[in-house]
């Protein structure tokens, strides 16, 4: 990532019509996704949650795309290593963590669901399950619903590139290109589906499959956030024109093991690990903002720290924070209380 | 009141709902210019366009996908399954989102489908146009399932489902389509889900069932009545989740000799929590073993005349059964 574009032109970010303070504000959300990534493996490590899916290396693409959507009015769906997705739309590190630790609570299920399946009604963030790839239709169908009523906002949704060999990512995409659908159709391709390496995978790219659909696919960078934030913007002004989907294949590597139950050194080596790293983009707009002159190391020193204070202060709350009563497991089963579980 | 055969009641559902919210439009495989393979949805895309009586491509999962997806955004979508047989592939979208949606969300979102899907055999579709899956979906919390017998019952089923605030399947049989009429009102009502419907009173047994079959139950009751003096007590479930207790247990206790009857085969049908309903609560007020009269427990049924017949319930079959029961 190059700081320098033409000169009259100014920087990267401010071709793309950024200004200093959103850029910042892409790392600072980048930064406390991986704080917060980091600090669940540890938590998870100390028995204190029972689980964590992680999304490091995953993070300038997330919130990449959030930067170039509207997040006062698109609907999102994003899967479950969207923690800098769901961060920058305006879900809080508290929030986050009083899932992690499945509390009352939590705003994406109550403590219900594992953490990770993110959903807020006020964030306009559909609710998600663990069925992988589900939620492309249902995007595909939030969208369907923007232009029946002649709505102008979008629908994004991502999912792995293991995912987008489901039949519901082909069904899903087929739809919205025959409807010309406002939905942004974005894979994080982070190279592999658990211990299944990208060739065992894909005998081609994800984003030529677009062209079978009838609408762009394109590939990126998704090292390099203002790549990603450039190819969703560009994606959102054709979806709100009424130009139809576009598919993205958001191109990185999945840092973690898949999950806190996977040793991922079982089926990698360390060196492949080790060379991504780096590559690593947080650390990537980290020296871009540098190279500017917009940021320094002192600041980023003072960000890091608040940050950190930032998790550690959700993590006491959530810690503190009560438990769904165990009976409130039948509530909500219908809207309707005659139809509550028994 | 018009008399009015099953699949207009249905259409008319469709289109009374339709006309007061806009939210409201239907969805699948030729429904649009064709108007349905049945003509179910005939003269819908006329009156409301074709973005509101969408023609689908060929592909059920994300005809349930999409619709589940615009339904969480607030419309009210009906998405048709052109048989119930071919909605196996939207089973993920049913099961494992649509039903789940509320609970996991913690009450925060919502998923307002119907989904309809046509049910049963009797007119040689073979395996796959024939099965009631009825079965597959029961026992999914988070669902409801309703199965009308009578026109009146689906016009006012279906638009109860339209305006519920959680996902429907609605299985409407094809064999009723154009073989069963009734008085419908054409106007506006429902039929609430989760209420059964007594159909015929009598002292001597008592049938439960739900759809076609109890076209056969009702006229052999009548026979029975007439020939032999017997008189059957008959409910129809119309909604299969959540069954409706207390009807049941009720008409169980009315006689003391229960028979289940549907075309769902019968091992793990709603037979069997029907049954074991009316064990849990009034298993001493019982003078018969309780009785299931249902499809065989073969994969589907086959196509050749005489094993379809085979296959299939009739008046016969369902009058003997009863006989046997009174009987005992």
């Amino acid at each position: 990532m190059s700081s320098k574009g033409a000169v009259d032109a100014g920087f990267r970010h401010e071709q793309l019509g950024l200004t200093h303070g959103q850029v910042i504000d892409m790392y600072r959300y980048m930064l406390l996704a991986r704080r917060f990534d980091e600090r669940n493996m540890l938590l998870q490590r100390a028995g204190k949650i029972n689980f964590h899916v992680s999304g490091i290396g995953q993070e300038a693409a997330q919130v990449g795309a959030a930067f170039a959507l509207d997040r006062e009015k698109d609907y999102f769906l994003p899967y479950y290593r969207d923690y800098g997705f769901v961060l920058a739309v305006g879900m809080t590190p508290r929030e986050l963590m009083l899932s992690a630790f499945a509390k009352a609570d939590d705003p994406n299920s109550g403590g219900r669901q594992m953490p990770g399946h993110f959903g807020s009604k006020r964030l306009r963030i559909v609710t998600g399950s663990s069925p992988v790839t589900t939620q492309v239709p249902h995007a595909v169908g939030v969208a369907l619903a923007a232009k029946m009523q002649k709505k102008d906002f979008v629908s994004f949704v991502t999912f792995g590139e293991g995912s987008s060999n489901q039949g519901d990512f082909h069904e899903g995409c087929n739809f919205a290109g025959v409807q010309k659908l406002p939905v942004i159709i974005m894979c994080e391709n982070n190279q592999y589906a658990i211990s299944v390496p990208i060739h065992k995978q894909l005998a081609g790219k994800v984003s030529d499959r677009a062209l079978g659909y009838g609408f762009p696919g394109i590939r990126v960078d998704g090292n390099d956030a203002l790549a990603v934030y450039a190819a969703v913007k560009e994606a959102r002004e054709r979806a709100v024109r009424g130009e139809g989907p576009t598919l993205i294949e958001a191109m990185m590597y999945r840092l973690s093991p898949h999950s806190t139950s996977d040793n991922d050194l079982a089926y990698r080596t360390k060196e492949e690990v080790d060379e991504n790293w780096a590559k690593d983009g947080v650390a990537r707009m980290k020296s871009y903002l540098i190279e500017c002159g917009i940021w320094d190391e002192a600041k980023d020193a003072d960000l890091s720290a608040e940050l950190l204070l930032e998790v550690k202060e959700a993590i006491e709350y959530a810690d503190n924070a009560p438990f769904p009563k165990p009976e409130d497991t039948l509530l909500h089963v219908y809207a309707d209380s005659d139809g509550e579980g028994r | 009141m018009a008399m009015m055969e099953y699949i207009d009641a249905i259409r008319l559902a469709m289109k009374e709902e339709m006309e007061q919210d806009e939210t409201v439009f239907v969805l699948g495989e030729d429904v649009g210019v064709k108007g349905g393979v049945f003509t179910t949805t005939k003269g819908l895309m006329d009156q409301f366009g074709e973005q509101r009586v969408m023609d689908t491509p060929l592909a059920e999962s994300a005809i349930a996908g999409v619709a589940i997806g615009a339904a969480m955004y607030g419309m009210k979508p009906i998405a048709e399954m052109q048989y119930s047989d071919f909605m196996l592939p939207a089973t993920n979208q049913i099961i494992s989102e649509a039903a789940k949606i509320r609970y996991r969300s913690n009450n925060d979102w919502n998923c307002p489908v119907v989904i309809r899907a046509p049910i049963g055999g009797g007119i040689f579709g073979g395996l796959y146009h024939s099965q009631c899956p009825e079965s597959i979906f029961f026992g999914t919390p988070g669902l409801k399932i309703v199965a009308p017998f009578t026109p009146y019952d689906a016009k006012g089923l279906l638009k109860a489902a339209i305006r519920d605030p959680d996902p429907v399947l609605f299985f409407e049989n094809k064999k009723s389509y154009k073989l069963i009429k009734g008085e419908v009102p054409e106007d506006d009502y429902i039929v609430p889900i989760g209420k059964a419907n007594l159909l015929r009173e009598g002292d001597d047994i008592t049938v439960i069932g739900y759809s076609q079959p109890l076209h056969f139950v009702m006229q052999a009751a009548e026979e029975l009545e007439k020939e032999e003096g017997i008189t059957a007590h008959v409910v129809d479930l119309r909604t299969l989740q959540p069954l409706d207790r207390e009807a049941i247990i009720e008409a169980a206790r009315h006689t003391g000799k229960v028979l289940i009857v549907h075309e769902d085969n019968k091992t793990g049908g709603i037979g069997a929590e029907v049954s074991a309903i009316i064990n849990e609560e009034c298993l001493f007020e019982l003078d018969a073993p309780i009785e299931r009269l249902c499809a065989p427990d073969v994969p589907a049924m086959p196509i050749s005349p005489p094993m379809e017949k085979f296959y299939m319930l009739n008046k016969d079959k369902v009058k003997e059964a009863m006989r046997r029961l009174a009987m005992y």
